[in-house]
């Protein structure tokens, strides 16, 4: 089935893009000119000079500029303007109420909640809120825009500047700008492929909330772009303003691409609408930027145009078909007064906001000693970093429950494609078993026998390691006597290490391990063993 | 400011109104006639009024979040010209 989430000739959101003239006002903030190396210890061991992402052409490198628009459900029971339900999925029609259908007569009044997401959301990217602003009409000509024109927000925005921090690979950060953030109506949808000469209209999403989150020119890689689009998810899910599914349209990400060789002005820019997942960001970008590289390349120009990415044939194509498309005489709403905040109401958001990913990032930096890249990872998502407190807590060893949840409790889950919250096994089990590792009952090999053990049965892990006969050998007797009757029948062995083969100390450590089912003290044993062979 | 035969086909065209040929002139010259009636308005020495959005001194009315509405696809969709498994029908937009 083909659906529209907005009109494919209108396009019904680029027009504030297309207001904000490009390289106006290029800001590039705090970029970190060094990738940073960190260790397993997650001490920082090096610094690498930072490669900046280019792409070869035939007339040398090309860097790529990349801007976002993302557009954001508002988590709200009802519609922006309307007392309709704003539940994804119903009947066609069925979440329509006179208002959404533009019957002559109808007025809009602003929904409470939206509001106060918006605000909430402004604050969490860090961004100015504008004590007043205004709503406008968009005006276009299109089937599932019933009123004519959708009412959006333009030269007076809820939201004005501010940024965010995102996230690359190697633990780095980059600080993104934030140009602004409006409140909008979605349009309706429309479905094409019911008949071949009608198309269909279901107005369930028509009036339907969204907020507008467009982003500074400062990205310079599809890695960024698509960093950026993750960290802003992250934030939404965080403060619970949209629920950031990006499968179900309520997010999703129109990219501004273009090219340019390093230190001149900006080129001319394409826009790709409606890109509804992180790795079809990261494509989108790669892909706009070669076809731009070829076509100014072979001496042609690039179009200030919208197109469409096409994932399946890994292509961009031309969406527009008429050239007066974009005309969309914006003016005030004459059905809606200025919306006037004051710093009381400003401040009450504020108090709802939770901690933010990247304040309990570096939290986790500071109080529990993790990576950048580790606490990144832990931090994404509200739920994983509970669970990552909680283990940390249990445990008393927070890189090491660091390690055990992203290494062997998301390798897990993803493999067995089991979301955190089913998760067989508990933070505080995790907590137990890096417990029993600490006190020396069971050695780190031992543990991920264990682990397994919880993950199918979600047993804890003391209980395992009894039914099972796990306990780590600690008895040195007990271990002297296999490392005396290993060395009296393995004298050639002996001999070899004596030598000066001392590599061999591994295999008398393993032959020790066999013989003990993996539970001999590897401490114990490398010192027995040593004292025994180097006499 | 004043609008050409053109202008007045383009804003016809944007908003989907029919304007025959024969009728663009007499049009042109009508609306030039109201802007330039409104443009009498710029005489007006304005600096330092703060530009007036409203005749009411009232703040925009907000609603409690509540689903208040809906549920009446049958009412919604009474004066759709067509109309089929609850969706409107209308001529196919994409090409």
């Amino acid at each position: 089935m083909i659906e529209n989430w907005a009109p494919s000739d209108m396009p019904i959101c680029c027009a504030v893009g297309c207001a904000r003239e490009v390289g106006a006002q290029l800001v590039s903030l705090g970029v970190n000119r060094y990738i940073l190396a960190y260790d397993d210890e997650g001490s920082l061991r090096r610094k690498v000079p930072k490669m900046a992402y280019t792409v070869k052409g035939e007339t040398g490198d090309w860097e790529v500029v990349v801007g976002l628009e993302v557009h954001a459900q508002i988590s709200s029971q009802s519609k922006l303007f309307s007392g309709a339900s704003a539940r994804f999925g119903a009947e066609p029609n069925e979440n329509v109420s006179l208002v959404d259908a533009a019957m002559p007569g109808m007025l809009p009044v602003l929904n409470a909640e939206c509001v106060k997401q918006g605000v909430r959301t402004g604050l969490a990217l860090n961004s100015k809120v504008n004590k007043r602003s205004v709503f406008a009409r968009k005006n276009y000509f299109y089937a599932d825009l019933p009123q004519g024109y959708q009412i959006s927000q333009y030269e007076e925005p809820i939201i004005g500047e501010g940024e965010i921090e995102i996230d690359l690979e190697g633990g780095e950060t980059k600080n993104i700008g934030i140009e602004r953030l409006h409140l909008e109506q979605d349009a309706g949808k429309s479905l094409h492929d019911q008949s071949p000469t009608k198309s269909f209209i279901d107005l369930n999403r028509s009036g339907v909330a969204l907020m507008e989150i467009v982003s500074k020119p400062d990205m310079r890689s599809p890695d960024e772009a698509a960093a950026y689009v993750s960290k802003l998810r992250s934030i939404l899910r965080y403060i619970g303003s949209c629920d950031g599914n990006m499968a179900e349209g309520s997010m999703r990400a129109d990219v501004n691409v273009s090219v340019r060789k390093p230190g001149e002005p900006f080129g001319t820019r394409a826009e790709l609408k409606n890109i509804n997942s992180i790795r079809f960001v990261r494509q989108a970008v790669e892909i706009e930027a070669k076809r731009q590289i070829k076509l100014i390349e072979g001496g042609g120009t690039v179009d200030q145009e919208t197109r469409l990415f096409d994932p399946n044939k890994g292509e961009t194509r031309s969406m527009r078909s008429k050239e007066d498309a974009h005309d969309y005489r914006y003016f005030p709403d004459p059905d809606l007064l200025p919306l006037e905040l004051n710093d009381a109401y400003i401040e009450d958001c504020k108090a709802t906001l939770p901690e933010l990913p990247d304040a309990k990032k570096h939290r986790f930096i500071d109080d529990y000693g993790l990576s950048p890249y580790d606490a990144s990872v832990l931090v994404a998502e509200r739920e994983t970093a509970h669970f990552y407190e909680k283990a940390a807590k249990a445990s008393g060893d927070p890189k090491a429950a660091a390690n055990w949840i992203s290494v062997e409790l998301f390798g897990r889950l993803n493999k067995s494609g089991v979301a955190l919250v089913d998760s067989p096994i508990s933070a505080e089990q995790i907590g137990a078993l890096i417990g029993l590792i600490k006190d020396g009952t069971i050695s780190g090999k031992i543990a991920k026998d264990v682990f397994d053990e919880m993950f199918q049965s979600s047993k804890d892990p003391g209980a395992i390691v009894e039914e099972k006969g796990l306990k780590q050998i600690t008895d040195t007797g007990a271990i002297e006597a296999i490392v005396d009757t290993l060395i009296a029948e393995n004298q050639k062995q002996v001999a070899a290490y004596r030598d000066g083969k001392t590599g061999l100390l591994g295999w008398f450590v393993g032959q020790v391990m066999k013989q003990t089912q993996g539970k001999a003290n590897p401490g114990v044993v490398n010192q027995l063993l040593r004292s025994k062979l180097d006499t | 400011m004043s609008l050409s035969k053109d202008d007045v086909k383009k804003v016809a065209h944007l908003a989907r109104i029919h304007v025959a040929e024969d009728r663009l002139d007499g049009l042109a010259g009508e609306l030039n006639q109201i802007i330039g009636w409104v443009e009498q308005l710029s005489e007006v020495d304005t600096d330092g009024v703060e530009p007036m959005t409203s005749a009411i001194a009232h703040d925009l009315r907000w609603r409690e979040d509540a689903v208040t509405d809906g549920a009446q696809p049958d009412k919604v969709l009474a004066n759709g010209p067509a109309t089929e498994l609850g969706f409107y029908v209308v001529p196919k937009v994409v090409e």
